[in-house]
């Protein structure tokens, strides 16, 4: 996971998939056969019965447009684009559980009080707290964990979407097309 | 509108057939897909089955069907081995863009994920290799996936797809419906060139001094066969067409210039690294073809024309991108393109090909390839089929052979497959009955498919067999002499009597061993009513010319060595092309 903070900007993909068994085994078999390099992926249903929706964020040294292009080839994927130069929301979740003793207890919570974070579970020697924010904030507020023991971290992933009423993967009605099919017979 | 009846599984998996226009299968039976051929007998002889000796030709056999008869190929294999066995036959159509349904009986639903007996994910295994891939767990679904199935290989650009149905699906009985449309809301495999781009292709066109047209596969899938010509005699531009491209030009045309590449012509080579335009056709500048990618065309400004957005963008930048169905766009393009004197280009080419003949064939005693190949096309004039497996017999089938019958050469590119050349030759000969097939064949490639003799003589298809046989893996030996230090590691072969091979399957065997002989057994194999198969011993360490050596540049195409100094002479095509 790159930090997020240096350099070139990671690219974020979004993508509108069916619901079908054997979707996301399509879909890193183009990662891995192709050679995409993927930082995070993020899956759940969307408004659309019947479709998921996708966010993955792919390094930036890959091709992106390939990565488009390649996927949109799969028939499962009903739409998919990179909105990494667009105006987006992006966020992502994290649960870190940190061991506690009853000094650092209340400074934990301090930090995650000031992360907005908020804290799930309460043991003796245990506190997991829950943060939501951009990959900066989740990296930072990591980071001054780690003056205590972090005993498991999770991750999300990033998921996006567009700023404003736009939709995503608008669908219109499908027109009607001539369908050219594999033709016959051959003539110069 | 919906029409509905109640049928079992496997029915509705013919009926779905006879709405696609489908009346040939190839294919092998085992436990798992049984129900598919107890049905057989019921629609017999709308549909004909042909039963092949291995699943990787049923797999073949429909590849070449589909490439010559112009509709969908159709394969059947059992659950497990039958299914694992498609597998090389599914990666050849996928890589060459050919329609192939392949269907597969799978183990009965309650066995699926345990490890029954004969099970594969074979559904899992052809995900890299297939346009789709389907398992069917209701009755109720497999016309809807049978559809979809045949939609998606023969639209946009082809290719096989994969439909699994457990052998219990296939005995259950569901309502049969066949919709008008099929609705994929994720399937888009249809664009039309955006009027810009071919405003500024014909601009780009009209400018260039030094233009080619690299003529691809995909001319001959669209059947652009007019349009291209158009274009190339309108605009007054010479053509070379890719492996696969080649037949999709008339191979003794004037402006044809043959095959570039790793073993293209030189002049082409040159040409292509000369060239201040390069306007690549329904093809996808294989490494092949581009040699070392960052030396492509130096000089060149690109027109891409290809039905597929993928290809776009992926090895080269086009300077116009003309996306859809290439003899759309080229319709469109010839519309606006106007003839432009480019003498000086010509001439510079006519003195590239006098220099440096590339394809002469040396005056010798010995028995050479291209001699063979050469003789063969003497005495067809190209009026075949020619099919070939992969390596060196196939890039001399590509040279010294003028293809002037459209679509007429069917050859495993992109995969390379060898063993190709003996069920494409089945599925050539099923789907052009009444034409001639020849299949050219590597003595190695040859030995991995030749149990298909046996459904040859069965079905007594009068295909004639030309081995060109050096006693090695040819193009591997080749490329240990050049590249290896002539460290010859398992390449020469201790072949069998192939004549004796033939005659073993009830084939009529010939053999050739001098140049002398070569004529009268191709004449009597054309002679010959029904399979032939002719022995032809040739040179044992002939080497492939010309040949960019492999990570090199197209400008550093070395030619035919020694050939300048040995007396020689011209194919006599090209002497009709030098004169």
């Amino acid at each position: 996971m790159s930090d997020g903070t240096s350099g070139i900007r990671p690219h974020t993909i979004i993508a509108l998939v069916e619901d079908r068994p054997g979707v996301l085994n399509r879909i890193a078999s183009k990662w891995r056969q192709r050679g995409f390099n993927i930082e995070s992926l993020a899956v759940g249903h969307s408004e659309k019965p019947g479709l998921s929706r996708m966010t993955f964020v792919v390094d930036a040294d890959t091709n992106a447009e390939q990565v488009v292009k390649q996927l949109d080839k799969l028939v499962d994927v009903v739409d998919i684009r990179d909105i990494s130069h667009e105006d987006i929301v992006a966020r992502e979740m994290a649960l870190i559980k940190i061991r506690t003793d009853r000094g650092s207890r209340s400074q934990i919570i301090d930090i995650a009080e000031l992360f907005h974070a908020d804290v799930l579970d309460v043991e003796p020697d245990s506190i997991i707290i829950e943060a939501t924010g951009d990959e900066q904030k989740i990296n930072a507020l990591v980071n001054l964990l780690k003056d205590y023991e972090i005993i498991e971290l999770v991750r999300t992933g990033r998921v996006a979407m567009l700023r404003g009423p736009a939709v995503s993967h608008p669908h219109p009605e499908e027109e009607d097309q001539q369908y050219e099919r594999y033709p016959g017979p051959h003539t110069w | 509108m919906e029409t509905k009846q109640e049928l079992t599984g496997a029915q509705m998996v013919m009926e779905a057939f006879i709405r696609e226009g489908v009346d040939t299968i190839f294919g092998v039976p085992g436990g798992a897909n049984l129900p598919l051929y107890d049905v057989l007998p019921e629609y017999y002889p709308r549909i004909k089955h042909y039963l092949v000796k291995h699943e990787q030709c049923a797999a073949h056999a429909a590849d070449a069907y589909a490439r010559v008869s112009g509709k969908a190929g159709v394969c059947y294999g059992t659950s497990g081995p039958g299914a694992t066995n498609l597998v090389t036959g599914i990666a050849n159509a996928y890589m060459d863009s050919i329609p192939l349904v392949a269907v597969t009986g799978q183990v009965i639903s309650a066995l699926i994920g345990r490890d029954g007996f004969q099970e594969a994910d074979i559904q899992g295994i052809t995900i890299p290799i297939t346009k789709h891939s389907e398992l069917v767990r209701d009755v109720n679904e497999i016309p809807r996936a049978m559809q979809e199935a045949f939609f998606i290989a023969t639209t946009g650009r082809p290719g096989p797809v994969l439909v699994d149905i457990p052998r219990d699906v296939l005995q259950q009985k569901g309502e049969f419906y066949w919709r008008d449309k099929v609705e994929l809301r994720g399937y888009k495999p249809f664009s039309q060139a955006d009027p810009n781009e071919i405003a500024r292709a014909a601009e780009l066109i009209e400018q260039s001094q030094r233009p080619v047209i690299i003529s691809g596969h995909g001319v001959i899938i669209s059947q652009a066969f007019a349009e291209i010509r158009e274009l190339a005699e309108k605009a007054g531009i010479p053509v070379i067409t890719t492996l696969l491209g080649i037949s999709g030009f008339p191979g003794t045309h004037p402006l044809y210039l043959g095959m570039p590449g790793m073993h293209g012509m030189y002049w082409n080579n040159l040409a292509i690294a000369e060239s201040d335009l390069v306007i690549g056709v329904g093809m996808r500048f294989d490494d092949r073809v581009t040699g070392r990618l960052k030396d492509f065309a130096p000089r060149a400004k690109i027109i891409h024309m290809d039905i597929d957005p993928a290809e776009i963008g992926k090895n080269v930048r086009p300077a116009a991108a003309l996306l859809g169905d290439v003899k759309a766009s080229l319709k469109e393009l010839n519309k606006l393109v106007v003839h432009k004197d480019r003498t000086p280009w010509f001439n510079w080419l006519e003195d590239m090909r006098r220099k440096h003949p590339s394809i002469v064939i040396r005056e010798t005693d010995e028995l050479l390839p291209q001699y063979v190949i050469n003789s063969i096309y003497e005495a067809t004039k190209g009026d075949c089929y020619v099919v070939t497996g992969v390596g060196q017999h196939q890039m001399w089938a590509a040279q010294y052979f003028w293809y002037d019958k459209p679509n007429s050469f069917v050859t495993s590119g992109g995969l390379g497959t060898m063993g190709f050349e003996v069920p494409a030759a089945m599925g050539a000969q099923v789907a052009a009955p009444n034409d001639t097939v020849w299949s050219i064949c590597g003595d190695g490639g040859f030995m991995m498919t030749m149990q298909e003799l046996a459904t040859i003589a069965e079905y007594g298809w009068p295909i004639k067999f030309a081995i060109i046989n050096n006693n090695n893996l040819g193009m591997v030996r080749q490329w240990q002499e050049l590249f290896y230090g002539n460290n010859i590691v398992a390449t020469p072969l201790k072949n069998p009597d192939f004549v004796k091979v033939a005659e073993a399957f009830h084939i009529l065997g010939l053999r050739a061993e001098r140049k002398e002989e070569v004529a009268a057994v191709i004449d009597q194999a054309m002679q010959h009513p029904g399979p032939v198969l002719i022995d032809f011993q040739v040179k044992h360490d002939e080497n492939c010319y010309p040949m960019v050596p492999p990570g090199a540049a197209l400008h550093e195409t070395i030619d035919q060595p020694a050939y300048a100094q040995t007396p020689a002479r011209l194919p006599a095509p090209m002497e009709v092309a030098a004169s």
